[in-house]
């Protein structure tokens, strides 16, 4: 049976984006995470990752159209059996013109009931069957710029999130003295920048401190099961993207610090994935390298979190009692009053500052 | 490192790194992060251009000798010839 490949989300208030090329072909075997297409954004092109696996039974649009987010893409041969659902739900499926695998199954194993469907088949807008080529949307506002993009996405952050405030200044001399070390027995190529241990701590209280971490959807806080790491990235010439280092929790500082080159590269010259846009649990947003002391920052919704850093620098410090100049970095917490309090806020923001004196652990 | 070809050289790194460089434009002694708003990835990638392209070790003491052209190519000029 077909599986109808969908454009994904790609973002808070992104809602198009016109097809650039094609880079699969009917008959391709494809497999979850391939990229099959590239997409023009308000963000620029992006690569075009598919959740599926199977074969390319038809592509449904032409390069130069212009899709809005859940606009079909491409029909897909579907792994047979893959889908867990009953013959008289599948045929009732087909009846109502829904896509079974939209539908959650609650039935054995996640399969698809009968019950479903016909829920499913209710808060459905009667249509035609999906029609073998994709209509062109012809009303689609033009590409905005990305300083709109950003206006849009900051303004309704702004509107809709009780945002709270913390901050707190922690000492950076153990965590510079690791990279410094780390760095000198290294060559360029696998150095770490300073922002490293910063990220590293961040993903390991995210994991345990909970309600940092995730989205707020459909009036719900919903927890990340792991931990993509938004990274506030300017661009040349001015703007801002803020993709994800995926799986970020699954990664050494070392491999955090690829990670982060790459993205960062890939933002500012060549081309983001799709799922790296829409997939950030919570933020880091580093002032590191400019003249501030700290930010105050604005949560990337639907996250429920981000965490400022502004630069490190020497301050007059107490230590054992006596006064002595030690590098400081002051962290600071914006986070979604609708799941948390301050009191988790200093939770959270302690056990990074902690995690930050024992950087070898991270 | 004599080579007297550093600068084209030098040049070209930078426009990988930031494509919107125009090279005649390039004010040899002031530093790349007052020119072309570079951060410390962009640093950080030019010196990892400049040792893949020149073969040299860049110990991490001596970034901010790369922070401009003109530093870059005193900082060359001194570094051992090595082969690339």
């Amino acid at each position: 049976m077909s599986v109808e490949f969908r454009l994904p989300s790609l973002g808070a208030d992104m809602e198009y984006a016109t097809l650039v090329e094609w880079k699969a072909a009917p008959g391709d075997v494809i497999k979850r995470g391939d990229v099959i297409a590239v997409v023009e954004t308000d963000k620029g092109a992006i690569d075009l990752e598919i959740f599926e696996s199977g074969k390319i039974e038809k592509l449904l649009v032409s390069p130069g159209v212009r899709m809005r987010v859940g606009d079909a893409l491409a029909l897909l041969e579907g792994e047979p059996g893959r889908l867990k659902i009953s013959p008289a739900a599948r045929a009732r499926a087909a009846a109502l013109h829904l896509v079974p695998d939209a539908v959650a199954g609650s039935g054995p194993g996640g399969a698809i009931t009968l019950d479903e469907i016909e829920r499913a088949g209710r808060v459905t807008a009667p249509s035609a069957p999906s029609a073998p080529v994709a209509p062109a949307a012809p009303a689609a506002p033009p590409l905005r710029d990305l300083r709109s993009v950003i206006a849009s996405a900051m303004a309704r952050s702004k509107r809709e999130i009780p945002h709270y405030y913390l901050s707190a200044a922690v000492d950076y001399a153990a965590a510079r003295a690791w990279l410094d070390a780390h760095n000198a027995n290294v060559d360029v190529t696998l150095r770490m920048l300073p922002v490293v241990p910063l990220l590293r701590a961040v993903i390991v209280a995210a994991a345990d401190v909970g309600g940092f971490n995730g989205h707020y959807e459909d009036g719900e806080f919903k927890p990340g099961t792991a931990v993509h790491l938004g990274v506030a990235i300017a661009l040349r010439g001015g703007g801002l993207v803020a993709p994800a280092i995926v799986d970020a929790q699954a990664k050494s500082p070392a491999t955090l610090m690829q990670a982060l080159g790459d993205l960062v590269n890939r933002a500012r010259s060549g081309r983001l994935r799709s799922s790296e846009l829409a997939a950030g649990t919570l933020t880091v947003t580093s002032l590191g390298d400019q003249a501030v002391d700290s930010v105050t920052p604005i949560i990337y919704p639907p996250q429920v979190a981000i965490i400022g850093a502004g630069a490190v620098g020497e301050r007059p410090w107490v230590v054992d009692g006596r006064i002595e100049a030690r590098p400081i970095l002051t962290l600071s917490l914006a986070a979604d009053h609708r799941v948390t309090d301050g009191r988790a806020g200093a939770r959270f923001l302690g056990r990074v500052r902690d995690l930050l004196q024992t950087p070898e652990k991270l | 490192m004599n080579t007297p070809d550093v600068r084209p050289r030098l040049l070209k790194l930078l426009t990988d790194i930031a494509a919107d460089v125009d090279p005649a434009s390039v004010a040899a002694e002031a530093e790349f992060s007052d020119q072309f708003d570079f951060d410390s990835m962009d640093q950080l990638n030019f010196a990892i251009a400049v040792h893949r392209e020149f073969g040299v070790e860049i110990p991490e003491r001596d970034y901010r000798e790369l922070r401009s052209l003109a530093g870059a190519e005193r900082y060359l000029r001194r570094a051992a010839p090595q082969t690339p």
